[in-house]
């Protein structure tokens, strides 16, 4: 896994000559140390504890067998297995693309907007935007819930005012519309997060840049094209990686707390996470299958990973970093 | 680093608050996933345990019901569970008996108090061991609002054609949503739509033990019969059921805005205190007049000990009390709608837990078709149930195809099926 | 936090445009307003929601959603079973000091580690910058069972160093994931000058690189924050005794098989917003602190 990682390594000509090599460098471990060990003892060790479970399957009241590589078989080719798994792949990427159409240039023109200068009431904004990321997901389901119910008459009574009465579905209940009412909600949820990572980026460009672009003669719009956007570019590229990878792990408590570990109707919303969740602890009647789970689990790490290369490899490297 | 002082300080306050603290007196924790019944049981049952054992102390300690089989097997492997374990029926906790973590109550004093039907959800298919004590079962059946039958003029029905009778006169009249269930949630689709009227239908036990041993099909007409009907609630259901949860179906009925809730005897205690109209209730109907009725009648709740109990002779007890007559008779008392499975007299004293209990005289008892050994393998029956029952309702499936899916998932894994 | 009004040098140079521009900023400022309000009440409407209806009854809450808390709807009975029902101050104080500590040790430690991997060459740095990231890649809760039994061994099962320090280990790849990319970004020229004035390392670390990204650590410490305060799986596992208790799990009581107390998970939740948006009030001032002081910019 060592080849595959060239974060830290931007070939810079200056760089040997900047970090003289010092004794031993004691530093570096001191700066690195107590994180890695917190980390590797209660996340790193768990994990592969219960990955290496992958390699085995349960044999009734005995003791576990290894098996190799037979269940990576049976979750791709058994078509009761494979038919879940590409379905909640599926509907991870549906809701990805979804989630990046929407939600992150939501994001990039509430920060563009806030982070210009001039602007009143900006720090009042940002924390009302914010509000809903800080909600926990019990109320954000019961609230949409409660808002897209067909009983209480929030949305079709808002509707009817307005003339669409007809425009009303039951939208979370219905195969077609469930996963995109979801996305919808998510996008509602954590809207605030790109918009904080692209306001932090955007408020850091010294004024300086901005100034001198003024000079050239660039305005408004311009000056945010041909300008702010190029800098923020890293920035952009950190926030879809963590879309990407939010949308795999994050995305199960909602769709959880919203449509249950089965994920109706029909499982047209079951993701990575909710298939991955009801395979390893089980549901209701359906027995864990902590083997079975720590498979989907790796796989899942593993189609996570290649985001997370392709984006270290492609897009961070080929994006200018300017320092700032 | 004003900060730095402030976290420093909080750590310490922690390591210090939380050296933890001795009892002289045994103390036993319950796991359950009945947070619903926190206050029975520290206000009626533990206080009526604790007089007669004095130096045992009871603390109930239950975990969400949607967390608590992922929580409780986490514990239990990690050593941290309580002494006492509520039981979810069949496979759940055989699971757990296997695995070594539930003791084998088989001799318990008491158990003698339990038949072999109310024991099956907690006995080894031999049925030589059992692993928990019984406590409830409950009924399915119809609940409904005496007060908008009374205005539209309607009695409670008893057969399938007076029943969708009934739901056409309410229908016309208007004021009522007729028949109040919804498909969010999927698992009223199943719970309370197929298990409830099904049985009916594939003949109660005799129909359940023949798919067990492999001498009927899902496929055979008697088993598509109940989603069928299911099929044919459709037009009677509310605007937007398919994205009306359970918590709506509730809030529907106790609002008055319902007519009939197809549910179950645990919603007793909910429909007392949240609505002001009077509730009854009615079995499933039956095909024709003179039938045989029969209610799922479900064994669903017992109780074990932890195998890894460091204080087994106090759960012990505690175990011998729940099996004793004393204990149905207030389990069943404080919550109205849990029926105990002791065969000893008890008296329930709810009128409408009255009205449930009764029928266990006139109709025949069985359990959900997919309890027992049928939920064991890959697909999970009672998932394809939840989904597949949910299918029909939603209309998106025909009843012959959701009990198609339904074979063909047995067919994969079960022998006797194959 | 608006910016001093000789901000706009254009302006001043070019005299005759001075009019129109003025208009065209009105208009500008304007849109500008209109989205971000637009935008607000969408972000609110749920919130407010919440809100009015914790203070409803059962039937009002359903029977008229959208109806304000008024004479017979009217109802704190939510709250008043809060009170009574367990003891939702040490809850609160539970979940409080858990997240900060939490917090805390996320932000300085995934700082150091970031601050490693972005400054320094030597061998094994990629490995580490992808080692470190691993975690967010399989959802924590999975190791559930070997952290339970290592938590036994060491004697922290129901207390909040557990929680802690599970917490820590969760939050730190994203923040080292964020601090990295963001550390790339700072000026060498800085810290090269502060080694020529003989600061060590650590000084460095402290000093000058700390302190030029304190936004981007209010910001890490606002995302690290939410999954610590929401979480109910932990709790549930590793704490779960009276004491040690936090306030999303304190609300499950609530939360039954058949029956749910929606006034009393309402209000509870409800109040448990009220700690995350002090928390959050406070970082949001460190991120404008942070750029205010804009001195040390490059």
């Amino acid at each position: 896994m060592t080849d595959i990682a060239p974060t830290g390594t931007p070939a810079k000509p200056d760089e040997t000559a900047r970090a003289p090599r010092r004794k031993m460098r004691l530093h570096i471990a001191v700066f690195l140390a107590p994180a890695v060990l917190i980390y590797t003892l209660f996340s790193i060790y768990p994990l592969i504890e219960s990955l290496r479970l992958s390699l085995q399957s349960s044999v009734p009241g005995g003791e576990a067998d290894y098996v190799g590589l037979a269940n990576y078989a049976k979750l791709f080719f058994d078509p009761l297995w494979a038919d879940q798994f590409l379905n909640a792949l599926k509907n991870n990427v549906v809701m990805f693309c979804t989630i990046m159409v929407v939600q992150n240039p939501i994001g990039l023109v509430l920060a563009a907007l806030l982070s210009l200068p001039k602007v009143r009431f900006t720090g009042t904004y940002r924390t009302l935007l914010f509000m809903p990321t800080l909600l926990s997901v019990v109320i954000i389901g019961f609230v949409w819930q409660l808002i897209l119910s067909p009983l209480w008459g929030v949305t079709d009574g808002f509707l009817r005012a307005i003339g669409l009465a007809h425009a009303y579905k039951p939208w979370l209940g219905l195969e077609g519309s469930a996963l995109f009412t979801l996305s919808m909600i998510s996008v509602w949820q954590y809207v605030g997060v790109p918009m904080m990572l692209i306001y932090a980026a955007l408020l850091s460009i010294p004024d300086e840049l901005i100034d001198a672009a003024r000079i050239d003669g660039l305005r408004g719009w311009a000056i945010f094209w041909k300008v702010k956007l190029p800098l923020i570019l890293p920035t952009l590229g950190l926030v879809g990686i963590l879309t990407y990878i939010g949308n795999f792990t994050v995305s199960f408590d909602l769709i959880y707390a919203v449509q249950g570990a089965l994920a109706g109707p029909n499982f047209s919303t079951d993701v990575m996470g909710t298939f991955l969740f009801r395979t390893f602890f089980g549901q209701q009647t359906q027995l864990g299958d902590p083997h079975m789970g720590a498979t989907v689990a790796s796989v899942l790490f593993f189609i996570i990973l290649a985001g997370v290369s392709v984006y270290l490899l492609a897009v961070q490297r080929r994006l200018q970093r300017y320092e700032m | 680093m004003k900060s730095t002082l402030f976290s420093g300080a909080a750590l310490a306050a922690v390591l210090v608050a939380f050296a933890g603290s001795a009892h002289a007196d045994t103390t036993l924790k319950i796991e359950s996933w009945r947070s619903d019944d926190q206050a029975v049981w520290d206000e009626k049952i533990i206080p009526a345990f604790e007089k007669s054992h004095p130096g045992i102390k009871v603390v109930f300690a239950p975990t969400a019901p949607t967390e608590y089989n992922a929580a409780l097997n986490a514990r239990l492997d990690g050593g941290t569970a309580g002494d006492l374990i509520v039981c979810r029926p069949f496979d759940g906790s055989l699971a757990l008996f296997k695995k070594g973590q539930l003791t084998d109550i088989t001799g318990l004093k008491g158990m003698e108090n339990f038949g072999d039907v109310a024991k099956v959800a907690w006995t080894t298919d031999d049925g030589k061991q059992t692993f928990c004590v019984p406590m409830a079962a409950v009924i399915h059946g119809f609940m409904y609002n005496k007060e908008a039958f009374k205005e539209v003029g309607v009695e409670v029905p008893k057969t399938e054609a007076e029943f969708y009778a009934v739901l056409d006169k309410i229908k016309a009249n208007g004021k009522y949503v007729p028949l109040d269930i919804g498909t969010a949630d999927q698992w009223e689709a199943a719970t309370m739509g197929y298990y409830n009227i099904a049985p009916v239908y594939y003949g109660g036990e005799k129909g359940r033990d023949e798919l067990i041993n492999g001498t009927a099909k899902m496929t055979d007409p008697k088993f598509v019969k109940g989603f069928e009907e299911l099929a044919k609630w459709i037009p009677y259901l509310g605007n937007g059921y398919q994205a009306q949860s359970y918590s709506d179906s509730q809030n529907l009925f106790t609002l008055g805005r319902a007519a009939i809730y197809p549910t179950g005897s645990w919603e007793i205690t909910g429909f007392k205190a949240n609505s002001d109209f009077e509730v009854g209730a009615f079995p499933p109907p039956v095909a024709k007049a003179g039938d045989k009725c029969v209610i799922s009648d479900h064994t669903d709740i017992g109780i074990g000990m932890n195998a890894a109990s460091k204080n087994k002779d106090a759960a012990k007890a505690f175990l011998e009390w729940v099996a004793s007559p004393e204990f149905a008779s207030i389990y069943t008392n404080s919550l109205p709608g849990f029926f105990s499975l002791s065969s000893a007299p008890f008296k329930v004293e709810d009128p409408l837990a009255q009205e449930f209990i009764s029928w266990r005289k006139t109709c025949e008892s069985s359990i959900r078709v997919s309890a027992q050994i049928l939920s064991r393998g890959e697909p999970n029956m009672d998932n394809q149930m939840w989904v597949e029952s949910a299918n029909v309702l939603n209309g998106t499936e025909t009843p012959a195809e959701a009990a198609k899916k339904i074979q063909d998932g047995l067919a994969s894994w079960y022998p006797l099926q194959k | 936090m608006s910016a001093p009004e000789t901000s706009t040098p254009s302006a001043a140079r070019v005299q005759p445009s001075i009019a129109r521009a003025r208009t065209g900023r009105i208009a500008t400022s304007t849109a500008i307003h209109t989205v971000l309000f637009g935008y607000t009440i969408i972000a609110l409407f749920p919130v407010v929601l919440v809100l009015l209806n914790s203070f409803k009854t059962k039937r009002a809450i359903f029977g008229d959603p959208l109806g304000l808390p008024f004479g017979k709807t009217f109802s704190a009975i939510g709250y008043l079973d809060v009170l009574h029902k367990g003891d939702f101050a040490t809850y609160f104080t539970n979940s409080f000091v858990v997240t900060v500590v939490a917090l805390f040790l996320i932000v300085l430690l995934g700082a150091a580690a970031a601050h490693a991997l972005a400054e320094y060459r030597f061998p094994g740095n990629g490995f580490l910058g992808v080692y470190l990231i691993i975690g967010i890649m399989v959802p924590i809760r999975l190791g559930t069972v070997a952290i339970l039994q290592m938590m036994v061994q060491l004697h922290l099962v129901n207390t909040l160093t557990a929680l802690i320090l599970v917490y820590t280990a969760q939050g730190l790849p994203v923040a080292v994931f964020i601090l990295t990319e963001f550390m790339r970004t700072l000026s060498r020229d800085i810290k090269d000058s502060a080694r020529i004035d003989g600061l060590s390392e650590y000084r460095i670390f402290f000093e000058v690189v700390l302190p030029l990204i304190r936004p981007v650590l209010a910001t890490v410490a606002v995302f690290s924050m939410i999954p610590i305060w929401n979480d109910l799986w932990f709790p549930l596992i590793l704490a779960p005794g009276e004491g040690t208790r936090t306030v999303t799990l304190g609300v499950q009581q609530f939360i039954g098989q058949y029956t749910v107390n929606w006034n009393a998970v309402l209000a509870a939740l409800t109040l448990a917003i009220v700690p995350v948006l002090v928390l959050y009030a406070f970082f949001s001032r460190q991120l404008i602190r942070g750029i205010t002081s804009g001195a040390v910019k490059g």
